[in-house]
């Protein structure tokens, strides 16, 4: 291993080095120890110098890393919010605290952020001084030859005969030397004097240039994700098989935007459901029951354009319009029709029902505001292939349609929706309700199959489980509606954090792998002969920097007169 | 494969398991008896010559590639017989990992990484491979006891934790990514593991070249296989390189997932349990990279950096795979 490490003190010190580094950098010298300056601008400077040193960044790194653990002991409010609600009912006492102290936000976190800022200011405090030297280092020559070369760890030497003028013959062989140096990507200078002839040489400026451009591309990471995330919007919609959706904050039932967006600059465009797919590993194989290959299967409207056919699926999901549309999740939407006493139809809905297990036993909510004497609200159990527990409860063993079920209690009151108050579509209220099916209510609950009909209780009408199956049909295939439900992204800021991220891994390429060293080839006429001295130093970690001395030393032999040989053995 | 059943298969492959497994025990056994035979020939050696393999060892000779010294010092020095047998038995072992991870693959018609059995068994062969490929290069057989215990307890263990029947996969995890994320971090993982253990030895040989430099010049020399392993400096620097290739692959691993969880799930980063920590650990080793150019940090600290590092890989594995709520959710087992 050839040292690259000048504080260890075996190698030779140079007064220019192409490369700043912060001062308390390994491979630059100790620093002078220095009181500040009494006063206001002495200490502004020392703080300065402190902050955008090697331990500060290094501290803070460490700091980040332990900084970000605690996000993945505790539920986080933009991961996993029912998480966090739950964590509030289990641990009432501690969650307040917890809540106090940003755990439940913890990357937005006031602690979390000072570090990662703190960490970029440092950062750009160190990169800018670097950039401006090595932006002046990139047009200047390779530092003046040593005067001892063989002070350095990897040093060869060999001597060759004259033919001739000796001073001729040493600057021819530092003409060749500079030739096959430059070839080999190097910069080179001569520099001739004092009865020495040298070429000086250096490569891998490439190195720091990665470095810059590595750190550099951290910070655009970080402003694409600042910024990018102010142009970013996020909307929900549920479609049931046969819905269109238009693409206006109207028809969302949730959307957040970034800071930036405004609601009505989003681009006009529709989407139908026509059918949404998914297979089922049958009975019997390994992993059955286990649901995949969801497809939504979509037709897209663009103003102006052709309708079109496109599928969303989970990893694939389908670009409308500079928009993309994922799919989120999935389930049953049962077909109800109500009718009151006189069998006028006063609802007839396809209600989506939200899975609870992976057999798709699904729980929903049906409200009928109007056209009854009071209003009637049913919360509803489906199962699409229903079986009953020993204990006699109800329950679902395979997610496809096979044996479908819908059962259903039923409310009658005041559904709270009069006045205002918002109420999810998903959830029902009883109190202000009367159960009059299902419960304690001392009539059973209703027990439907697709196509069945039956009354509701108190002689209030018939209710109707539509059977949605294409006539002909056998089975139960088909006979209840699914819904999807879709997640409609605009992001802005994804392209660019890619790019950004890409440019910092090519940095890092470079800034890890591309040797950057000095060679030296110096040629001394001594009595009848010349003195040949070849000699490499490392600038940063450099593991072939030897084998690069040996095969210069090699080559640069090879092309000169038979004459020469070489010196025993290498002079240390 | 028509016609083949895969369970026949994967019983197969899990017998193979088994013996890998038991070979890389006979392994770790050979490895073990040469570290304790180390001592005894490094004292029968000349004192004289010793100093002088350290030194070589410590100049270049590990690292090779520095113009035929390494070639030069394997042959000057004592021949490991225990260390031989120990590669040798690793590399069958490898073999028969090798295949066993193979009809893995074949039974569940996918690449056998998708859960978390497959991941051991994927992840521990890189490991094995990676060990042995870097044989050829730098003799590193001391590190032999430490990679095949390893190899002994993650594979065992996991296949007697973690085995599952091959299922169809989950819907998200059918992606080309799965393909490239989760075998780029393996190869990371077994990058960071070669580290760790140079890192370790590292430690260790501090603790001993600073006893030896306190000790008085005519002490008697400890016996220790310690003899027969390059200097701290050099491990450290070799371990450096192992972590940066780590790194690298680490920091694409990162990215590859962000596309991925872009695809799956409309946002490249949210903070995940699985996120976080491969966030951390990408800090960690940031960290000792600049570690290791920083002044007073550089040796023993940077060593246990890349220690922590790798801990917080293992940890990643193990306790955030099959413990943590997340969306990763995929080790198979059924919670
Ligand atoms: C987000 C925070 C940072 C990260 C993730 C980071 C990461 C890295 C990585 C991976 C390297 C190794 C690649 C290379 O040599 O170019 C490196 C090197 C380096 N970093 Fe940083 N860095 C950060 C902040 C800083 C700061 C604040 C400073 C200034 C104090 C700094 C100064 C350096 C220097 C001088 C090197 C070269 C080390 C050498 O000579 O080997 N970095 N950094």
């Amino acid at each position: 291993m050839s040292s690259s490490r000048s504080d260890r003190g075996s190698t030779v010190k140079e007064p220019t080095d192409g490369v700043l580094r912060p001062s308390d950098h390994a491979d630059s010298d100790e620093p002078e120890i220095t009181q500040p300056r009494l006063g206001a601008v002495g200490w502004a400077r020392w703080g300065w110098r402190q902050l955008t040193s090697m331990r500060t960044a290094l501290v803070l790194l460490l700091l980040l890393a332990i900084a970000a653990v605690p996000g993945s002991l505790v539920p986080q409010r933009t991961a996993d919010p029912n998480g966090v609600t739950q964590y509030f009912t289990d641990n009432p006492d501690l969650a307040p605290v917890l809540d106090n102290l940003s755990l439940f936000d913890v990357y937005t976190s006031p602690w979390f952020s000072a570090i990662y800022l703190l960490l970029f200011i440092s950062l750009i405090g160190c990169v800018l001084p670097r950039t401006k030297h090595h932006w002046k280092a990139l047009k200047s020559q390779p530092p003046r030859t040593p005067a001892r070369l063989s002070r350095l760890d990897d040093h060869r030497s060999r001597t060759i005969a004259v033919d001739g003028d000796p001073d001729a013959t040493a600057s021819a062989a530092v003409d060749t030397a500079a030739a096959q140096l430059r070839k080999s990507g190097y910069r080179v200078a001569r520099y001739d004097g004092r009865g020495t002839f040298s070429v000086s040489a250096e490569r891998g400026y490439l190195r720091e240039t990665g470095n810059l451009v590595f750190h550099a591309a951290l910070v655009g990471v970080l402003v694409a994700v600042g910024l990018g995330g102010g142009f970013t919007y996020t909307g929900q919609r549920v479609l049931v098989e046969g819905q269109a959706f238009a693409n206006s904050l109207l028809d969302y039932s949730s959307f957040n935007p970034g800071r930036f967006v405004s609601g009505d600059t989003l681009t006009p465009y529709s989407l139908t459901l026509d059918k949404f797919d998914v297979s089922y590993v049958p009975p019997g194989q390994p992993g059955s029951g286990q649901a995949g290959d969801f497809v939504a299967h979509l037709t897209t409207q663009a103003p102006g354009g052709e309708a079109q056919d496109g599928d969303v699926r989970v990893n694939h999901p389908l670009d409308v319009e500079g928009d993309r549309v994922y799919l989120l999740g999935n389930g049953y939407a049962p077909t109800v029709t109500i009718r009151d006493a006189q069998g006028e139809e006063v609802f007839h809905d396809s209600v989506a029902f939200l899975p609870q297990d992976a057999n798709m036993t699904s729980l929903g909510v049906i409200k009928v505001a109007d056209g009854l004497p009071q209003q009637l609200g049913l919360l509803g159990f489906f199962y699409p292939t229903m079986d009953v527990l020993s204990s006699g409860a109800l329950t679902s063993t395979y997610g496809a349609l096979e044996y479908p079920v819908l059962t259903l209690r039923v409310y009658e009151g005041d559904l709270g929706i009069d006045d205002g108050t918002p109420r999810s579509v998903y959830t029902l209220d009883p109190s202000g309700m009367t159960q009059i099916a299902g419960g304690d209510s001392g009539t059973p609950a209703l027990q439907l199959m697709p196509g069945d009909t039956q009354d509701l209780p108190n002689g209030l009408g018939t209710i109707t489980f539509e059977n949605e199956a294409p006539a002909g049909a056998s089975g139960y295939d088909g006979s209840v509606k699914r819904f999807a439900s879709l997640s409609i992204h605009r992001d802005l800021a994804g392209p660019w954090v890619l790019a950004f991220a890409l440019l910092a891994l090519l940095g890092l390429l470079a800034a890890l792998f591309v040797p950057r060293r000095r060679m030296w080839v110096k040629a001394t006429p001594k009595g009848d002969g010349v003195l040949v001295e070849y000699a490499g130093l490392a600038r940063g970690e450099d593991p072939t920097l030897a084998a690069a001395v040996d095969q210069l030393t090699e080559r640069h032999g090879a092309s000169l007169p038979a004459s020469s040989h070489p010196d025993t053995g290498k002079v240390d | 494969m028509p016609g083949t059943d895969p369970l026949l298969l994967d019983e197969i492959s899990l017998l193979l398991v088994w013996t890998a497994v038991a070979i890389y025990v006979l392994a770790f056994i050979a490895y073990a008896i040469d570290l304790a035979r180390r001592s005894d020939l490094a004292l029968k050696a000349k004192d004289e010559v010793v100093a002088r393999q350290l030194v070589t060892a410590g100049g270049g000779g590990v690292i090779s590639g520095s113009a035929g010294s390494s070639a030069s010092t394997s042959s000057s020095r004592p021949r490991y017989l225990w260390a031989r047998l120990g590669t040798v038995l690793t590399a069958l072992g490898f073999a028969f990992h090798l295949v066993a991870t193979v009809l893995r693959g074949i039974a569940a018609e996918r690449v056998p990484w998708s859960n978390m059995y497959e991941f051991a068994l994927t992840g521990l062969l890189l490991i094995i491979g990676v060990y042995l490929a870097v044989l050829t290069r730098y003799d590193l057989r001391f590190l032999g006891s430490l990679m095949t215990g390893l190899a002994v307890l993650l594979l065992g263990g996991a296949t007697l934790a973690f085995h599952v029947e091959v299922v169809p996969l989950a819907d998200p995890l059918k992606s080309v990514w799965l393909v490239v994320h989760v075998f780029v971090a393996s190869l990371a993982t077994a990058l960071f593991a070669l580290a760790f253990g140079l890192s370790v030895v590292q430690l260790i040989q501090t603790r001993r070249e600073r006893k030896l430099a306190e000790a008085p010049a005519d002490a008697e020399p400890k016996r220790s296989f310690l003899r027969t392993v390059p200097s701290a400096d050099a491990l450290e620097s070799l371990a450096y390189r192992f972590a940066i290739v780590g790194f690298i692959f680490w920091t694409f691993t990162l990215i590859a997932g962000s596309i991925w969880a872009n695809d799956a799930w409309g946002r490249f980063w949210g903070f995940d349990t699985k996120e976080v920590w491969t966030f951390v650990i990408w800090v960690l080793y940031a960290g000792y990279i600049h570690a290791r150019a920083t002044r007073g940090w550089r040796g023993t600290r940077s060593a246990w950096l890349s220690i922590i590092g790798f801990t917080a890989v293992l940890f990643n594995f193990t306790i955030v795979n099959v413990f943590f709520k997340g969306l990763h959710a995929y080790s198979g087992l059924t919670t």
